[in-house]
Formats: structure tokens, C-alpha cells, sequence
């Protein structure tokens, strides 16, 4: 199977060749349906080949290319963890790119978005495949870039300037960190090669050192707090079908490098790591959706809520952390296999709701959900579509975010025989935070499918809108029919993912397709067992029963009339609940201690006409505690280095005299 | 495998025909607490076939989802209603759901019913599912971590397991069992709509939560709405029973005399449930809606206080 990896490293040399392609040619007509149609073709090949590999399981392959540093040249290789990634990304690139087929042709400026596009997947799948730092970290930055490009696209929006400031900030930021953490893993003898530092084993400090590092680098590109702050900004900002690529797509890359390196190259993982990782992960849950239930605006409630997704993997990452470090693998496999259904149907649902979002933005040209509303009569498909990813990423069952997250709370429940304290007390509580986040996200996207689609119409925007074009409508119902899938036969996906957790944490779940009926249990001996086609099955016979029988013996009489107003009968359709105020009371129970979230009233003088206020004042606290001192202190300090630009030609000179001097003193007093 | 099924059809038929009942039970006994005479035992039953013989006026721009919503509804209640062991456990079908599965579904069948309320796009609809949502926010957790503890003492999620340790006598007196129970029974009354989260029988615009969201709705859609209601309330008292009072639960395939004295004792436990709960909301009055946070808030930190202590007493 040697002839796997020269294939697979083909398709980026694709990519970028239709980069290229389109850079010259994007100002034909034909551009958009030439470049979205070729990577479409590619990313399809690529994932056929991808999950061959990973269904057949031929072990792993590696090649190397003549390029890159001369004495290393670039290594590439291809295990269960690559192959399973490499079918996220071109899964999401080869629908992303059938969305393109249609979403595209709105673009005003194809010239900014398309060259850059396919640059951005090959960076995406090279980052998957690289088998030493260097390449490593070179695809990171390159997919960085093209989707920095992408975000910039319709760069004349002040906003969308910031947005892609922030995120050049802090990418840089995220990288520096992985090129720290690949050197500590290199050491002293500089082995840049992962097959290097796999057998090297870090000194405990390091590895430390490298688990900070890398929840840093990788945690920044994935939107851990408190480093999200970019995350909400770009990810909006770029074309819709972009922003999927970005929240479904990218942010699953950059778990890929922690879990590479945390799981695969740090070797034995020490216990306190697992609390790191679970309490980070929990927090990040939590604020991610509180966030997101604070928002107006559609796309950036979906950046907010891909946060809180990022933190369910990252708590249960931390839960395989800790089973793993104290000997438990059955356990580990649980919790690590569970992180990764939920990176696959995340992707899935967080790309059909981009998309969805992106549809809307098409019919109406609108993301500030208070100017829709009553779009479920305008858009009958992309509503019904976008309301199974509503369901699906609320995690009700039987689709498919139920089926990763009970397999979490399942691994949670292991958690009685860990033998460390903090552990032990840790990992409930954030059980209940993930219980919290979950029940809060099925609070936000009743919101956003609520105030979005249904109600009455806020502008004349949506009275005028239509359905979107068929390539759109076809992609979103194809993630549509994934999450249904993957829902009822998660034994199916489980099983597929045993190739990727034997290797990495030294177990598997149990066989799942052998269970009677395609039951999925989460351990051998555990009496403990879900079935998600049974329960799509039985709700469908009880609502067709209770359907039927309605049907047969009751009466069909049905009569139009306005809705109960309380006598208010031409009430205006600005007097809807909104999405701020819909999320008013969850802001008053939670709003105090996660954004100091103030309310004043202000009420006129008795007699007065004038109307009564009310202000909300609410606080980005990550902002304020983390950001705002860095930036602080960076503009205090060159403000004060400003002054050494000014100075007179003496000045100077007694500063390179003093400067020698220093290094003198240095050189003499060194031992 | 006959037998199982036929055990298995029995409880779904039971749960359906007997919830109705139950309300109209707690109806009674509420209103011969304050020595009214009270509506007939059967009172709900003709209610529901008056609605479904009457037409359903449906506002003018109501969507699909509106008129699918109640069947929805209708069918994740009875599906999560007919996993609970009510008089039997092992049914033949238990492995199919657990109980965050049964947790869950409840969850799908408030998520349509927030989403048919803001369909109109009236004030009290988004009213009532902006309320909804926010009690349902803190209630599931705490209900989840209730389950935790329940599934750290049983070493399983799945009700059967559950209801078959706390029947053994391993069980023991737990301390951290006392308060998951206190827990639950808030969850509960919080998820059921009743006093003093919400009153049931209210229509007082701005004090109401659940109605608010149903307020559009008429006809059979609405009778629909109200037997998952029921249901929802038998659903919690069975749960309840089968939990903390596992006494006289057929185990599975013991022939019919213990099938009998299941269902005899199931019917005592409502019976005394039923009366706790109409003697409790006699007694309490209805608590302001920013007052739900604090209640479910306590509800959520005696729930995690229960699994802690369970690691404490575990490893003494």
C-alpha cells in the first residue's frame, strides 16, 4: 500500500494547481463552476481513498519528498488518525464544494474568494498528512493564510478588516506556540521527524511544557477560552460556504494537531493533564453557548456555538487523558472515541447550519436575525433542512449529536474508578457542565430556528425571498440525511473509528454491528445500551398511530382566523419576541456572573412623554481580563520605545558604548 | 418473546389510557381539599373527546410545523412514558433507551413545543418558549446529574438495572439517595408545569409559562398537546416509583400473579403520589418566574452535592 500516500499527496498538488488555474482565470464567467466543480472531483477522490484505508485498515503508510529543508526533506504519512481526518476534511470539502456550485455564483467578488478556496483545503489535507514539524507546521500556516485570505475577502466592511487583523494576531500567536512545543518534542538533537520524537520520550517538565503548548497553539485555532476572542469575528465574516469549511472543518485540523501530539507523540500522558484538558474543555462549553444565546446575529451564533463544541471534545479528549493515564484503557477508548463521533457529526451539522445560514443571507440579504423571521413559508426546503440541523446539534435523539454525547456522559460514568480525588470530584461537575451546555444549546437553537424561520415577517427583505438553488438544496440535504444517519447507526461509525483508537490509546470499543438489533454499547460488561434506530422507528409508528387514528375518528373541520392577541388584533410584527429578548431571561439566571451583564431602566418623570429605556450592558469578560491588559501593555511599552527614535547622534553613541559594555560584562562574568 | 411483547404493548396501552385518569385524580382530591365538590374522576377523558371532536382554528399563518408539532409531541412522550418500568421491569424493549435517552426525549418533545410556540409569532408564544426554554435549561442538568448519581450507585443507566439494585437490599440508606430524591421531585413538578413553577389551570397572561406556548392551539391538535401532558405527569410518577419505591415490581417472566401484584402496587404508588402532589400544591403558592431559577438552582446544586457525596461514602 505504498502507492497510498504519493495518491493521496496528489490532491493538494490538485488543489493547488486549481488555485492557480483560478488566480488567472477568475474573472471569467465560467471560473466558478470550473474551480468548485474540480474540487469537488478531487476532495471526493481524496475522501474515497481516505475512507478505504480506514475501513480496510492496511496499517500505515509514509513517504518522502524531496523538498522542504535539504537534510530532512518533507515526510508525509498516513495512519487510522490521518485517514479518519482526512475523511472529515474532504467529506466537508467535497458537500462544501457542491454547496459552492451554487452559493458561489452570488459572489460579487469570485476574484477574492477563489483562488484562494482550493489553496485552503490542500492546507487542510497536508496539515493531516505531514509526518515532521517542518511540513507541519509550513501546511498550518499556509492553510492560516489562504483562509486569513478567505475571511478578507469582502475586506472593504470595516468589520470584516478587524475580524481579519484579530485572526492574523492570533494565528501568529497559535503557531509561535506549536513551533515552541515542536521544539521541546525535537530536543537537544533537533529531530524535526515525528518517528523521531515518537520514541523520544520528554523529561516530565517538558512534557508539561508541550501539553500547554499545544492547548495554546492548537486550543487558540480551535477556539478554547479564553483564546476564542477571533473566533466569532472571522468565521462570520468570510462567504457562508467558507465559514463552514472554517467552524466544521479547520477547528477539527487544529484538534488533530493536539490530539497528534498530545495522544500520539507525547508518549504516557501524566493525570493532572486529563484535569487540564476536562476543566478547560467544560468551561469552554459553557461560556461558547452562553455566548452564542446572547447573539443576534445568525452566523456568528453558529461561531459561538462551534465553541461550545470544541469544548465538549476537548472535556471528553480529557477524560481519554486521564483513563488512559491511570491504566484504563476499555475506559479511554470510550471517551476518546466519543471525542471523535462528535468531531465527525459536528462537522456535519455545523456545515449544514452555515449553510443554511448562508441560504438565508442569499434570499434575504440578512444575518441579523430581529430583521427575519416567518421564513419557514418563504424557504419550505432550506427551513426543513436547517431545522434537522437545529435538532441534530441540540443533541436530541435519534440524530446524531445525541449519539456522541451519551457516549460521553457514558464515559463520564466510568469515572468512579479513577483513583486520583481530583479527578474523581472534577469529573462530575463537569458532567453537569456539559449537561448545562447541552440543555442551554437546545435553548439556542430553539432561538435561532424560532426568531429565523418562524413568526412573522421583520422586513420586506423576506417577504420578497426564494428558495435558494438546487446545488445549495442538495448539499444541505445530503448533511441532512448524514445527521439522520449517523444518528441511527452510530454502531457503524463507532466500529470505523476502532482502527484510529487501537494505535493511539491501546483499546477499542466493543464490535457494535454485532449487537442484536445495532444497539450501541459503550462497554463490554456495562447493562447500559442505546438504540437509535428503535427509537426513530417507534416515534415514527407512534406519531403515525396517533396520526391515523386522529385522522379516522376525529373531526377534520379546520378554519383560518387571526391569532389570540389579547385583543390587540393588528398587533405589528416588530412586537414579536426577538432574539434578545427571547434570551432575556437566560441572560438575567446566567448573564451576572458570565459577561456582568447589567440591566438599568429608565423611567420618565410622571407626565413626561418621553419613552421609557431600557439599557443592557454586557461584558466580553474574556476581552476585558485577557486581551485588553496585553494590548495595554504593548501600546504602553512602544510608546515609550517611540521616544528612542528622537534621539541626537550623542544619545546614541553612549547607547551602542553602553550596549558593549553590557555584553562585555556578560561574556567576562560567564562561567 | 410473545409474552414480552404482549407485557411490553400492555404497559404502552396502560400508560395512555391510564394518564388521563391520573389528573383526573389529582384534580379531584385538589378540589376536595378546599371542600369543592370537584369534576368527575373521568372529567379528562371527555375533555379530550370533546377536543377532538371540535373543529381546529388555526391562525392565518401557521406553519407545517405548527400542525405537526402535537403528533410530535404526542409520540416522544408515549415512547419515553412506555420505556419507564411502571409495573414491570425488563420489558422487552428497555435496552433500547436509558434513562438519558428517556431525559432526552422529553427534551425533543419541549424543543417542538417552544419552536409551534413561536410559529404564530405572537407575544405570549415567544413568551411562554422563552420561559420554557430557560426553566428547561436548568432543570435538565440537574435532572442529568441526578442520573449520575442513580448510575454510579447501580453501575448503569438503563431503568431496569436501576430499579432492580434499589429494590436489592445492597441499596442501604444513603444519604446522597435523600437528596437526589428532593431533587427529582423539584425537577419534576418544574417539568410538569406545576405549582410553584407554573399552575396548570391559569390563564393569566403574564404568570403563565406552559399554556402560553399552547395558546394557539385548538381542536384535536390540542387534545393531542394535552394527553402527552398527562402523559408527562404519569411518565414522572413512574419514574419516581420505580426509582425510590421499587417494591412489588415484577421482575420479568414470573407468571401472572406477580404481573398482578405489580400492577396493584403501581397503582397504590400513584394513588399516593397523586395525593402528595395535590396536598403539596394546595399548600404552596405559585412563586414569581424569577423565582424558578433559585428553586431549580437548588434542585441542580442537591443534585451535585448527591454524586460528591457518593464518592465520599463510597471509598470510606
Amino acid at each position: 500500500m505504498n502507492s497510498t500516500v504519493p495518491l493521496l499527496l496528489c490532491g493538494p498538488a490538485a488543489f493547488l494547481a486549481t488555485a492557480i488555474m483560478a488566480a488567472a482565470a477568475s474573472r471569467l464567467a465560467a471560473a466558478t463552476r470550473l474551480v468548485y466543480g474540480a474540487t469537488l472531483v478531487i476532495s471526493a477522490v481524496l475522501l474515497a481513498t481516505a475512507a478505504g484505508h480506514l475501513a480496510g485498515n492496511p496499517g500505515e503508510a509514509s513517504a518522502t519528498l524531496p523538498l522542504g529543508l535539504p537534510w530532512t526533506g518533507a515526510r508525509f504519512r498516513l495512519d487510522g488518525l490521518s485517514a479518519f481526518f482526512l475523511v472529515v476534511v474532504n467529506l466537508g470539502g467535497t458537500i462544501t464544494s457542491l454547496y459552492g456550485l451554487g452559493y458561489g455564483r452570488h459572489e460579487s467578488q469570485p476574484h477574492r474568494v477563489l483562488p484562494f478556496y482550493p489553496a485552503f483545503l490542500a492546507g487542510m489535507n497536508l496539515v493531516v498528512l505531514a509526518n515532521d514539524a517542518f511540513s507541519f507546521l509550513l501546511s498550518w500556516e499556509f492553510m492560516s493564510l489562504a483562509s486569513w485570505a478567505l475571511v478578507m475577502a469582502h475586506h472593504r466592511d470595516e468589520a470584516n478588516r478587524r475580524a481579519g487583523y484579530i485572526y492574523l494576531v492570533m494565528a501568529s500567536f497559535g503557531t509561535m506556540a506549536l513551533l515552541l512545543a515542536f521544539g521541546l518534542l525535537a530536543g537537544p538533537a533537533g529531530t524535526y521527524a515525528f518517528d523521531a520524537m515518537r520514541t523520544a520520550h520528554p523529561g516530565p517538565f517538558a512534557a508539561g511544557a508541550v501539553l500547554v503548548l499545544m492547548l495554546l497553539g492548537a486550543g487558540s485555532k480551535a477556539g478554547l477560552v479564553p483564546l476564542h476572542a477571533w473566533l466569532p469575528l472571522a468565521h462570520p465574516a468570510a462567504p457562508s460556504h467558507v465559514s463552514a469549511l472554517m467552524s466544521g472543518i479547520m477547528t477539527k485540523v487544529a484538534l488533530y494537531g493536539f490530539v497528534r501530539v498530545v495522544f500520539d507523540l507525547l508518549g504516557e500522558p501524566a493525570w493532572w493533564s486529563g484535569v487540564a484538558v476536562l476543566l478547560i474543555g467544560g468551561v469552554t462549553a459553557v461560556l461558547g453557548i452562553l455566548h452564542a444565546l446572547m447573539e443576534k446575529d445568525l452566523k456568528r451564533l453558529l461561531a459561538y456555538s462551534t465553541i461550545e463544541n470544541i469544548g465538549v471534545i476537548f472535556a471528553s479528549l480529557g477524560l481519554a487523558l486521564a483513563f488512559k493515564a491511570n491504566g484504563m484503557p476499555s475506559a479511554a477508548a470510550l471517551a476518546f472515541t466519543a471525542a471523535l463521533f462528535h468531531v465527525l457529526n459536528h462537522s456535519f451539522f455545523k456545515s449544514l447550519l452555515f449553510f443554511g445560514a448562508g441560504a438565508v443571507l442569499t434570499a434575504t440579504g440578512e444575518r441579523d436575525m430581529e430583521k427575519l423571521g416567518g421564513l419557514i413559508h418563504r424557504l419550505p426546503v432550506t427551513s426543513f433542512v436547517f431545522l434537522i440541523g437545529c435538532v441534530s446539534i441540540s443533541a436530541l435523539p435519534p440524530f446524531n449529536g445525541f449519539a456522541s454525547e451519551w457516549l460521553v456522559f457514558q464515559a463520564i460514568l466510568r469515572s468512579p474508578e479513577l483513583p486520583q480525588w481530583g479527578l474523581k470530584v472534577m469529573v462530575p461537575a463537569v458532567g453537569g457542565m456539559l449537561a448545562l451546555s447541552a440543555a442551554l444549546a437546545a435553548a439556542c437553537f430553539v432561538k435561532a430556528f424560532g426568531i429565523t424561520f418562524l413568526g412573522r415577517a421583520r422586513s420586506v427583505a423576506v417577504e420578497r425571498a426564494h428558495e435558494v438553488d438546487r446545488w445549495s438544496l442538495a448539499a444541505m440535504a445530503v448533511l441532512a440525511a448524514f445527521c439522520l444517519l449517523a444518528g441511527i447507526l452510530p454502531g457503524f461509525v463507532i466500529d470505523s473509528l476502532s482502527t484510529v483508537t487501537l494505535p493511539l490509546v491501546g483499546e477499542r470499543m466493543p464490535v457494535q454491528m454485532a449487537q442484536p438489533w445495532l444497539s450501541i454499547v459503550p462497554i463490554a460488561e456495562s447493562r447500559s445500551s442505546y438504540n437509535g434506530l428503535l427509537v426513530f422507528v417507534f416515534i415514527t409508528i407512534s406519531a403515525s398511530l396517533a396520526a391515523f387514528f386522529i385522522h379516522r375518528f376525529a373531526s377534520h373541520a379546520l378554519r383560518r382566523g387571526i391569532a389570540w392577541g389579547c385583543g390587540f388584533t393588528d398587533a405589528v410584527p416588530a412586537a414579536q419576541y426577538t432574539a434578545v429578548s427571547f434570551a432575556q431571561p437566560i441572560r438575567r439566571v446566567f448573564g451576572g456572573f458570565a459577561f456582568r451583564s447589567r440591566e438599568t431602566v429608565k423611567m420618565p418623570a410622571p407626565g413626561a412623554l418621553e419613552p421609557a429605556r431600557l439599557k443592557v450592558e454586557m461584558h466580553d469578560v474574556a476581552w476585558e481580563v485577557f486581551y485588553q491588559p496585553i494590548t495595554g501593555a504593548i501600546g504602553f511599552a512602544t510608546e515609550r520605545l517611540n521616544q528612542l527614535q528622537f534621539l541626537t547622534i550623542r544619545r546614541y553613541l553612549t547607547l551602542v558604548f553602553l550596549y558593549l559594555i553590557i555584553l562585555l560584562l556578560v561574556l567576562a562574568l560567564w562561567p | 418473546m410473545i409474552a414480552q411483547l404482549a407485557v411490553q404493548g400492555a404497559q404502552m396501552l396502560s400508560v395512555l389510557l391510564l394518564a388521563p385518569l391520573l389528573i383526573g385524580f389529582v384534580r379531584k382530591v385538589k378540589a376536595r381539599l378546599v371542600r369543592r365538590q370537584g369534576p368527575s374522576l373521568i372529567q379528562p377523558y371527555r375533555d379530550l373527546v370533546r377536543l377532538m371532536r371540535k373543529e381546529v382554528v388555526l391562525a392565518d399563518n401557521a406553519s407545517w410545523l405548527f400542525r405537526v408539532t402535537p403528533y410530535l409531541i404526542f409520540a416522544a412522550t408515549w415512547v419515553a412514558a412506555a420505556l419507564v418500568p411502571t409495573f414491570a421491569t425488563g420489558l422487552e424493549f428497555s435496552w433500547t433507551a436509558d434513562l438519558i435517552v428517556i431525559v432526552a426525549l422529553l427534551g425533543s418533545a419541549r424543543f417542538f413545543q417552544a419552536l409551534a410556540g413561536m410559529d404564530v409569532g405572537t407575544s405570549f408564544g415567544g413568551l411562554g418558549a422563552s420561559r420554557e426554554v430557560m426553566i428547561a435549561s436548568l432543570a435538565e442538568p440537574a435532572m442529568l446529574l441526578i442520573v449520575f448519581s442513580l448510575a454510579l450507585l447501580a453501575g448503569a443507566t438503563q431503568l431496569s438495572t436501576v430499579a432492580a439494585f434499589m429494590g436489592s437490599p445492597q441499596v442501604g440508606l444513603r444519604v446522597s439517595l435523600g437528596m437526589s430524591l428532593i431533587a427529582m421531585v423539584m425537577v419534576a413538578i418544574a417539568e410538569n408545569a406545576r405549582i410553584p413553577v407554573d399552575n396548570p389551570a391559569t390563564h393569566l397572561e403574564l404568570t403563565m409559562v406552559h399554556e402560553a406556548m399552547i395558546l394557539e392551539y385548538s381542536g384535536r391538535h390540542l387534545a393531542m398537546i394535552e394527553l402527552a401532558t398527562f402523559l408527562k405527569l404519569l411518565l414522572y410518577m413512574s419514574l419516581i416509583s420505580c426509582v425510590f419505591l421499587p417494591w412489588g415490581l415484577d421482575s420479568g417472566g414470573t407468571g401472572p400473579k406477580s404481573l398482578a401484584i405489580g400492577a396493584a402496587a403501581y397503582l397504590c404508588k400513584l394513588t399516593v403520589l397523586a395525593i402528595l402532589l395535590a396536598v403539596f400544591e394546595t399548600a404552596v403558592a405559585k412563586m414569581r418566574v424569577f423565582r424558578v431559577p433559585d428553586f431549580l438552582g437548588a434542585a441542580l446544586m442537591l443534585a451535585l452535592l448527591g454524586t460528591l457525596l457518593l464518592f465520599v461514602s463510597r471509598s470510606l
